[in-house]
């Protein structure tokens, strides 16, 4: 597979040629279907991580026939290693509210509500300031939506949409089976849009500037650039926009310290690339999709603390709904601090590989399903040191 | 003794009466709205003024909203910062997830510990400061990183501890 060259983007923060509310004003005067069809040629798909054509999502929506939906913000972000969606709520709030006016309009919304994670509280005072105001001109232009903003309580699964639903109901966060899909039944059982923040940036930016030119970034299978988180050992830590579709060895070369030993793309759910599979591997829809978690390890750290560090990360997050993902993660633990131990054979770590494939079969959300790509992506690159 | 009264014993903080939390509960209540949506903001409401969901007020939230009580403390005990223990009145959360790890989140754990006299999970004598250690807070670029309540102190060293510390006695 072709990888793109290392390009840097500035869709999201620059605010040049964009008014928010200038870029509602250009949606009402399209008509709804218009709207849908052209974040659906756009290819866009979620940045939350799941990677939805977010236009379908949209065009479901649309066609349910209901007396109320909703338009939601996933602002829960919560994935170890990722920040960005706090930098745009922080930095350019009107973007994402602009965002959500135009998917209310699109599928017929009066209500939009924000999900902010408890730990960003601190960004309350002036976001409420700033939704009052973008409430008052929308009414201004005549578009009968309103933004309000609910706050979470310090659990990593309130991301996971039908949990935040749970949430937002009064509820323990516990995700519901699927289907039913939120399109058709979400908040309180009604039709509802969920995206992530970043997403919500980038249907108002295809919306400024067109498809064409949304579409010109990117590669057939992931459209447009994605805002990356990056961390760990790297002398640019912090939040970069690029393409998407460039490889890893490229992203190394930019941001790496120069001893660049693995990258975890997609924070603890995603996965671990070591250094011999960099050049072949994409980052993007094609390769490896990433909400942009990016977290940098140089040849000092241990993939075995690592690993851990990722596996009590699920073990205290689960919601213990289901046994699977209950018990099987306290017993990943278990199993690698053992042969660690010595006190298992080295032969165990399969047997812990096949605990995480029957995870991915059988435990009821992401959360469950997903342990499996970090734990046999880190045990199978880096075997030695899970024994040694 | 410029940290006299992060030491001093004075257990009157912390001590709610009966009918101040009902009538805490009934302002969120008609502030909110009196249906089960209201549940989460309404605990949070709680524990923003009283630190921690005692009994009497999720009993008083359970009646209110037209709940069980035992509703209540199954939904509250399953977020993380709606508290069932007794707190202190300023809670710190260092992150502990493994971006933080590697640049030093143990060392400021260490600080606080040392000048709080006490150990993580641990509450002040005076019931002044909590010290909790939380999973990844978002600010993995700037680590390591800690939250006092809702303020963020990124990039963290542990000869600011005490400092900071400071502005919340
Ligand atoms: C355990 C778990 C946690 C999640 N956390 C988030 C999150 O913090 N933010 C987010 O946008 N999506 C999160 N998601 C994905 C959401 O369920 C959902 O797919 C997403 O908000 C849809 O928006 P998008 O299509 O714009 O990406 C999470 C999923 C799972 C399984
Ligand atoms: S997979 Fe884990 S987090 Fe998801 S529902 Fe099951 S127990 Fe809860
Ligand atoms: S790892 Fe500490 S803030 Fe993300």
């Amino acid at each position: 597979m072709k990888s793109k060259k290392l390009q840097r983007v500035d869709f999201i923060f620059d605010c040049a040629g964009c008014e928010p509310i200038e870029v509602v004003k250009k949606a009402l005067k399209m008509s709804r279907e218009e709207v849908v069809s052209s974040i659906i040629e756009s290819g866009l798909k979620g940045r939350g991580g799941a990677g939805f054509p977010t236009g379908m999502k949209w065009k479901f929506a649309k066609d349910e026939v209901a007396d109320t939906k909703y338009v939601i913000c996933n602002a829960d972000e919560g994935e170890p290693g990722t920040f960005k969606d706090r930098e745009i709520l922080d930095v350019v709030p009107n973007k994402v509210l602009s965002g959500m006016a135009i998917c209310a309009y699109a599928i017929g919304s009066k209500e939009g509500i924000i999900y902010l994670r408890g730990e960003y509280n601190f960004l309350l005072p002036k976001l409420n300031g700033q939704i009052d105001e973008f409430n008052n001109n929308l009414s201004k232009i005549g578009l009968d939506f309103a933004v309000s903003i609910r706050s979470g309580s310090g659990a990593y699964i309130c991301g996971e949409e039908t949990a935040l639903f749970e949430s937002m109901e009064g509820r323990r966060g516990e995700p519901r089976n699927k289907p039913p899909f939120p399109t058709k039944s979400g908040y309180n059982g009604k039709p509802t849009v969920i995206n992530n923040v970043e997403t919500l940036v980038y249907t108002a930016m295809i919306i400024n500037m067109g498809v064409e030119e949304f579409k010109a970034v990117g590669t057939m299978d992931s459209r447009g650039s994605k805002v990356f988180s990056v961390s760990g050992d790297t002398p640019k830590a912090g939040i970069h926009e690029l393409e998407l579709g460039l490889n890893v060895a490229d992203f190394v070369e930019e941001f790496g310290d120069g001893d660049t030993k693995a990258v975890q793309v997609g924070g603890a759910s995603g996965h671990c690339v070591p250094r011999k599979l960099f050049k072949e591997t994409i980052i993007g829809f094609e390769g490896i999709p990433t909400g942009g978690s990016m977290m940098i390890f140089n040849s000092t750290r241990s993939m075995f603390n690592v690993l851990n560090d990722y596996l009590e990360f699920f073990a205290e997050e689960s919601c213990g709904q289901c046994t699977p993902c209950r018990i099987g993660t306290q017993q990943l633990i278990k199993g690698v601090e053992q042969v660690k131990r010595g006190e298992m054979q080295s032969e165990y770590l399969d047997q812990l590989i096949k605990l995480t494939e029957t995870m991915k079969i059988a435990s009821k959300c992401g959360l469950g399903q997903s342990v499996a790509n970090s734990f046999s992506s880190i045990v199978t690159n880096f075997r030695e040191e899970m024994i040694y | 003794m410029k940290n006299y009264i992060c030491y001093s014993i004075n257990n009157t903080l912390n001590q709610f009466n009966m009918a101040d939390t009902e009538k805490l509960v009934e302002q969120l209540v008609t502030q909110h709205g009196k249906t089960r949506n209201s549940l989460l903001p309404v605990l949070q409401g709680v524990v923003r003024e009283e630190h921690f969901l005692s009994d009497t007020a999720m009993i008083a939230i359970a009646k209110a909203l037209n709940l069980s009580s035992a509703d209540v403390y199954g939904t509250a005990s399953f977020y993380t910062f709606l508290e069932t223990e007794p707190r202190g009145e300023n809670i710190i959360r260092v992150c502990k997830t493994i971006t933080c790890k590697m640049k030093g989140k143990q060392q400021v754990i260490e600080a606080i510990e040392n000048h709080l006299k006490i150990k993580e999970g641990e509450t002040t004598r005076n019931k002044k400061f909590t010290l909790l250690a939380a999973n990844c807070l978002g600010w993995c670029h700037k680590g390591p990183v800690m939250l006092v309540n809702d303020d963020v102190y990124p990039h963290v060293a542990p000869d600011q501890i005490v400092d900071i510390l400071d502005k919340y006695c």
